[in-house]
């Protein structure tokens, strides 16, 4: 049994291995294209709202918490508790999901998704003051939107991820309820842990990458 | 304190709070140290501390609520060969700009 446990367990590690490098494509992706245009990078960046994309942060770490919390639970063999903790991991993430979609649908509404014909930012000179804050100079709005590939691009497989998640703790939360799981049999939700827990780390990562390359420029005012 | 037969201690939870808690001050500190401009002082400086610090707070996320420190041997050459990996791929790939156009990379209009 403890083999097949650690069986199991190693499954899962292989696969994030697997995932490491699919993001991670994404990670050289960034580092080359940031070289590349590091004007675009710094102005694109400090269109992001650090604000949301803080709270994202700070609710992925607090759902890692109650994830692993959930994985004690199960080997107490205690139901209820792990119950109500996958369930409160499931509606951080599910929190989550909707900052992104405000961050998202904002995006779209200023005009700067980068795909073709969606893209057309306004130059500081044509903007209102109000949309002063998305203008982008003419010259750097290609390398803008190099940038704003590149966020989409990532927070948007990123998000996907969290999708396949909050299935997964759906999944395990259904199963939980009706007693599935044992002091003796708990893996499913030790391996569910894992992939959360792997989903968060690359958040980590994108999070200051994406969103605070700018913040000394917008800080000091531009 | 661990348990060797399930690979899991006896009592965590004070391991997961304190994990929890370093990921928010190490959170707190990232935000804070990203307002100031350290690339007057040095380039990359600003990119340095902001992987320093996450590849910290992954490292925490990664041996306690991961469990990996209380894990087998062959659990723990799996998760170091995932970063050994990216390591070639990001080492080979920036070394093929440095001796073919040079670093940074341009990109011809």
């Amino acid at each position: 049994m403890e083999q097949q446990k650690e069986a199991g367990m190693i499954g899962m590690w292989i696969f994030l291995v697997t995932e490491v490098m699919f993001f991670g494509g994404l990670f050289l992706a960034y580092t080359i294209y940031r070289t590349t245009y590091p004007e675009g990078f710094l102005y694109g960046s400090h269109l992001l709202n650090v604000p949301l994309g803080g709270t994202n942060t700070v609710v992925l770490i607090v759902s890692s918490l109650t994830m692993a919390m959930a994985v004690y639970y199960s080997q107490k063999g205690d139901r209820k508790k792990l119950v109500a903790f996958l369930a409160i991991t499931l509606v951080l993430g599910l929190v989550f999901l909707g900052i992104k979609y405000v961050e998202y649908s904002t995006k779209i509404h200023d005009h700067l998704f980068p795909a073709a014909s969606l893209y057309h930012p306004l130059t500081p000179e044509q903007a209102s003051e109000e949309q002063k804050a998305h203008a982008i100079p003419a010259n750097l709005q290609r390398p803008v939107q190099v940038f704003l590939w590149i966020y989409f691009m990532m927070t948007g497989l990123h998000a996907l991820h969290m999708i396949v998640g909050a299935g997964l703790l759906t999944t395990l939360i259904l199963m939980a309820r009706k007693g599935k799981f044992t002091k003796t049999y708990n893996s499913p939700i030790e391996i569910g842990g894992l992939y959360w827990h792997f989903v968060d780390i690359v958040w980590i990562f994108l999070f200051p990458l994406l969103y605070l390359t700018g913040f000394h420029f917008s800080v000091g005012g531009h | 304190m661990a348990d060797h037969s399930q690979g899991h201690p006896e009592n965590p939870i004070k391991y997961y709070i304190g994990v929890f808690a370093l990921l928010m001050v190490m959170t707190g500190l990232t935000v804070f140290v990203a307002q100031f401009n350290l690339e007057k002082h040095w380039g990359p400086l600003n990119a340095i501390v902001a992987l320093t610090i996450a590849v910290i707070k992954a490292t925490a996320v990664v041996l306690i609520f991961m469990h990996v420190r209380w894990s087998s041997r062959l659990t723990q050459v799996i998760v170091v060969s995932a970063v050994f990996w990216l390591l070639i791929m990001l080492s080979f790939t920036v070394s093929d700009y440095f001796t073919r156009g040079g670093w940074p990379p341009t990109h011809g209009q």
